[in-house]
């Protein structure tokens, strides 16, 4: 066993502490860091400020108004309902592409992971517009559709197929280099002791991967709540009915009710807020059981 | 200038950690000098000292007559060979060899094809020839060992510094590159230190072995020295297999109970010590008047010796003995021992 | 593995269960959801007729938006790639209060709702906003070199091009740092001590050793935030002030053709979208792959 090999206090401490041969003058790293602080506070921090303080420009009543008229109200209603029901299915289905990918070897693999991949290099609008062009009036499917007096398109099947679109990958990408870093040994050992398949799943598979399932669904979630190019294709923006909030927020602004358009855009913004503080601490706390995959 | 490198009272902590505590060393020019010692006893942070890597917080280490806290890393002209070799992956292996040639101040560096023909009568040097264009991912482990010397000398270092040098390669390719070593060094005369955890190596290898623990150099010496005549029982034990008596000394005698098992001894010291004996140095003998009597416990194969373990009375654990080839105790024989070689200690 | 002994078998035998089912449903989500929509807007596009396709292809309306999604991406994604690879090093490398508050904050894009981004960096950037207030006055003649993409600065970023790179550079941000980050934890420290015990200067280590290591990554990065820059909508209809011919995006300009029932021109300039992603992204892998191939993982 070799020293550098060796976890040792001795061992670990040169390779780290050595300032002389890897640092730069503190001159440069003080310019390198106020160029970064500079970036992110023109880019990222006046943004997100920027968002409550023009919510917050006409005062708390103007404020409550604009988030408690029954437009905002419909609009948050639907956005929780579209997650509600998009974020389940893709669970179910991130948890099953998961399952096939990471526990089986076959033919076509990598294929399919590229193709479960693929809604991130698709614009939103191309994600919408593809189910116009199945459902729409137009659509392939418009003339059967209008026939039988059914609405997917201006609607909230619309909105729903447009939301698991655009969220596909999410949990499947945590979840795949998870279950596969982890193998199948512990599964095999439960079998072998005869337990049965789903008690496998429920008891076994599920407890190892549950951080990481964690990870993927509140990256999901936060999408398909604050998802706008796709569903506004397929919205409509019928208000109080196929407007979801961001759908509103753009409804609002270009009606110029500015201080409204952020009031109820700093209902997103804090759950944008939310997302990221639980993520941090998933990383913090998780961050070597949720496998690499952190770019999306 | 009679001492290459000159190293005093060093002192060296990681956080809470006293990884050298004063070390002092003198390297002579073109000496091979062995940094032996256990995981975690300051070897490495010692060569790293030397090379400029690390700053001591007390100490010095000289170059010559030059004190180095006034040598940048570029003017110290170290050839460092690191543990993993540290080669550069995103350049070929004429690259990676004439780097350090280009990284000179445009005034001192050597041509185009001044570098060329460097690369090619280096890479000839370490029996490498025509493997230029090749990069490090398609060199074995050893080929690229033999690229990392090639571009620590490309400098024309002073000193050549070797971090376990073959550590990260299996014991056939070790041993081969051990003896070329050993043979490169003959013939280039570079002043050389290698740090390494196998005494085996290092006694194989270097000219003079310092022997550390816990940040302490125990002895300096050539191999025959420290092996036959250690200097503390650590070094004994470390250098290899051996077997731990105690005794107590009376007039130049050593009594195992009261039985005399070592004579002749110039030490004017009495009093409870121990008695330590290489396996080798254990022969079965028929009657002498300085015998340990034991019994045969248990045979086995050591490599290329047969080994026996006598359980002696009085001591739990059974020594071990090496059996010359023409004898052949059974076990369960009783058998006497003669010892023909020990080194002993006061007892701490 | 095709053999006379072992016949071809498309997939290795397993004790687990549930193979069928979790394939079923994945095959079956994917298809339903995602490939048979994509292949009707293929169909669509194809069902225009060349005439049309040629002809809504090569208008200036799209070639227009077209190009001003690309280069604005492209440039954002550049800017990105500087300031990305910038922001990773002082992440990984330096300590400093708040360095953890920051790194958490790099993802912001990632859970900010695009059309929040949207509204509030065009309240940012209109003449009278906090940072618009302050450029207007710095009016200047702006060209980009090796592109006709050359504006003169007339003190306005909302509702320019200018605006549409803006909102470009915010959403791409994290992609460069995220793929940048773990390979500049990964790096050995030996190599750098190897260079500059070797005596190069810390430049010539950052440049010639550090640097070509992280290159596939950055690219990598570069790449992510491109495709997804081009793509965007949300964060940059507000922004950008949509005006046809310069500051209309080629995603507004599908929604603007599907809004006028003209289901062909939508599908025509979303499938031309689409194969030039695609294909920029191929070339990255290929790129990316070569590199693997010639560096390996020593």
């Amino acid at each position: 066993m070799s020293d550098a090999t060796l976890p040792t206090v001795s061992a670990a401490m040169p390779a780290r502490s050595s300032g002389r041969a890897r640092g730069e003058s503190l001159a440069v790293q003080i310019v390198l860091i106020a160029i970064s602080l500079a970036f992110l506070l023109l880019f990222l921090l006046l943004p997100l400020v920027t968002v409550f303080v023009e919510a917050g420009a006409r005062g708390w009543e103007a404020y409550r108004a604009a988030i408690t008229e029954p437009d905002a109200l419909a609009a948050i209603r639907l956005t929780l309902l579209v997650a509600a029901i998009a974020v389940p299915f893709n669970i179910v289905v991130g948890i099953a592409a998961a399952w096939a990918i990471a526990k089986f070897e076959f033919t076509g693999k990598n294929l399919l992971i590229s193709l479960i991949d693929l809604p991130f290099s698709v614009s939103p609008v191309i994600s919408g517009l593809v189910f116009v062009l199945l459902f729409g009036a137009q659509g392939y499917f418009g003339p059967w559709l209008q026939a039988h007096d059914l609405k997917i398109v201006f609607a909230l099947p619309g909105l729903i197929l447009a939301t698991v679109f655009v969220t596909f990958p999410f949990v499947a990408r945590e979840l795949i280099p998870h279950m596969q870093s982890l193998g199948s040994a512990d599964e095999e050992a439960a079998l072998t002791l005869g337990a049965s398949p789903w008690r496998v799943f429920f008891s076994v598979t599920l407890p190892n991967v549950k951080w990481s399932l964690f990870y993927g669904v509140l990256l999901c979630n936060a999408r398909a709540m604050g998802e706008f190019g796709a569903v506004a294709v397929v919205s409509g923006k019928i208000r109080g009915v196929t407007n979801t909030m961001p759908l509103h927020i753009e409804i609002l602004y270009n009606e110029y009710m500015g201080a409204a358009a952020f009031a109820v855009a700093s209902l997103l913004a804090g759950l944008a807020l939310v997302t990221l503080v639980l993520k941090t601490l998933l990383e913090w706390r998780y961050g070597d059981v949720i496998a690499a995959s952190r770019r999306h | 200038m009679s001492v290459a490198v000159t190293i005093e009272t060093i002192e060296k902590r990681f956080e809470n950690f006293p990884a050298l505590r004063g070390v002092s060393l003198d390297i002579q020019p073109g000496e091979l000098v062995a940094l032996l010692g256990p995981s975690g006893s300051g070897k490495t942070t010692l060569l790293r000292l030397i090379a400029g890597l690390e700053e001591a917080d007390r100490g010095r280490v000289l170059f010559g007559e030059t004190d180095t806290r006034d040598l940048s890393l570029r003017e110290r002209r170290i050839g460092f060979v690191f543990q993993q070799y540290a080669l550069f992956k995103t350049m070929n292996v004429a690259e990676n060899i004439a780097f350090g040639l280009r990284s000179r101040p445009r005034r001192e560096r050597p041509s185009r094809d001044e570098i060329r023909k460097r690369v090619s009568a280096l890479l000839e040097l370490v029996q490498l020839p025509g493997l230029e264009k090749r990069y490090p991912s398609q060199l074995s482990g050893g080929q690229r060992q033999r690229v990392a010397l090639a571009r620590a000398l490309a400098i024309e270092p002073r000193v050549l510094l070797l971090d376990e040098p073959f550590g990260a390669l299996d014991a056939k390719v070790r041993k081969d590159l051990r003896a070329w070593l050993r043979e490169l060094h003959g013939r280039t005369g570079h002043t050389t230190v290698f740090v390494t955890h196998d005494q085996e190596e290092a006694l194989e290898l270097a000219d003079r072995v310092a022997i550390l623990n816990e940040g302490r150099i125990e002895q300096v010496g050539s191999a025959d020295d420290v092996y036959d005549h250690p200097a503390t029982p650590f070094i004994c034990e470390f250098l290899g297999e051996v077997n731990k008596l105690p005794v107590k000394v009376v007039g130049s005698q050593a009594f195992f109970g009261d039985r005399p098992v070592l004579g002749g001894l110039s030490q004017n010291q009495g009093g409870p010590a121990s008695l330590y004996v290489r396996p080798q140095h254990l022969r079965i003998v028929d009657e002498t008047p300085l015998a340990l009597p034991g019994v045969v416990e248990h045979l086995r194969r050591n490599g290329p010796l047969r080994r026996a373990e006598v359980a002696v009375e009085g001591l739990k654990k059974r020594l071990d003995v090496d059996l010359a080839s023409q004898v052949a105790p059974a076990i369960g024989e009783r058998v006497r021992l003669r010892i023909a070689h020990g080194n002993l200690f006061a007892a701490a | 593995m095709t053999s006379a002994t072992t016949p071809f078998r498309w997939r290795e035998p397993s004790i687990l269960p549930g193979f069928g089912l979790a394939l079923g449903i994945t095959v079956t989500a994917l298809s339903l959801i995602v490939l048979i929509p994509l292949a009707a807007l293929f169909l669509k596009a194809a069902s225009a007729g060349p005439a049309d396709i040629w002809a809504v292809a090569t208008s200036p309306r799209t070639l227009a938006a077209l190009k001003l999604s690309f280069t604005a991406a492209l440039f954002a994604a550049l800017v990105n790639a500087v300031f990305g690879l910038i922001l990773a090093w002082v992440l990984v490398r330096y300590d400093f209060p708040g360095r953890r508050l920051i790194d958490a904050a790099v993802d912001l894009p990632f859970a900010l709702p695009t059309a929040v981004a949207g509204i509030s960096l065009a309240a940012i950037y209109a003449p009278n906003g906090w940072v618009g207030s302050l450029l207007a006055p710095l009016a200047f003649k702006l060209s980009i070199p090796f592109t006709d993409l050359s504006f003169g600065f007339d003190g306005k970023v909302a509702y320019t091009p200018l605006g549409v790179m803006v909102a470009l550079i915010f959403i791409g941000l994290p992609f460069v740092v995220r793929t940048v980050q773990p390979v500049l934890e990964e790096l050995q420290s030996d190599v750098e001590e190897a260079a500059a015990l070797l005596g190069a200067s810390r430049f010539r280590t950052i440049f010639r050793v550090i640097l070509p290591q992280v290159l596939p990554a950055l690219l990598t990065g570069f790449v992510l935030a491109f495709a997804r820059a081009v793509g965007e909508y949300g964060s940059v209809i507000f922004i950008a002030g949509n005006v046809p011919m310069i500051s209309e995006i080629a995603p507004l300009l599908i929604v603007i053709r599907l809004e006028q029932f003209d289901y062909a021109g939508a599908a025509v300039v979303a499938t031309m979208m689409l194969l030039i992603s695609f294909a920029l992204i191929l070339a990255g892998n290929l790129i990316q792959a070569r590199a693997r191939r010639r560096f390996g993982d020593v």
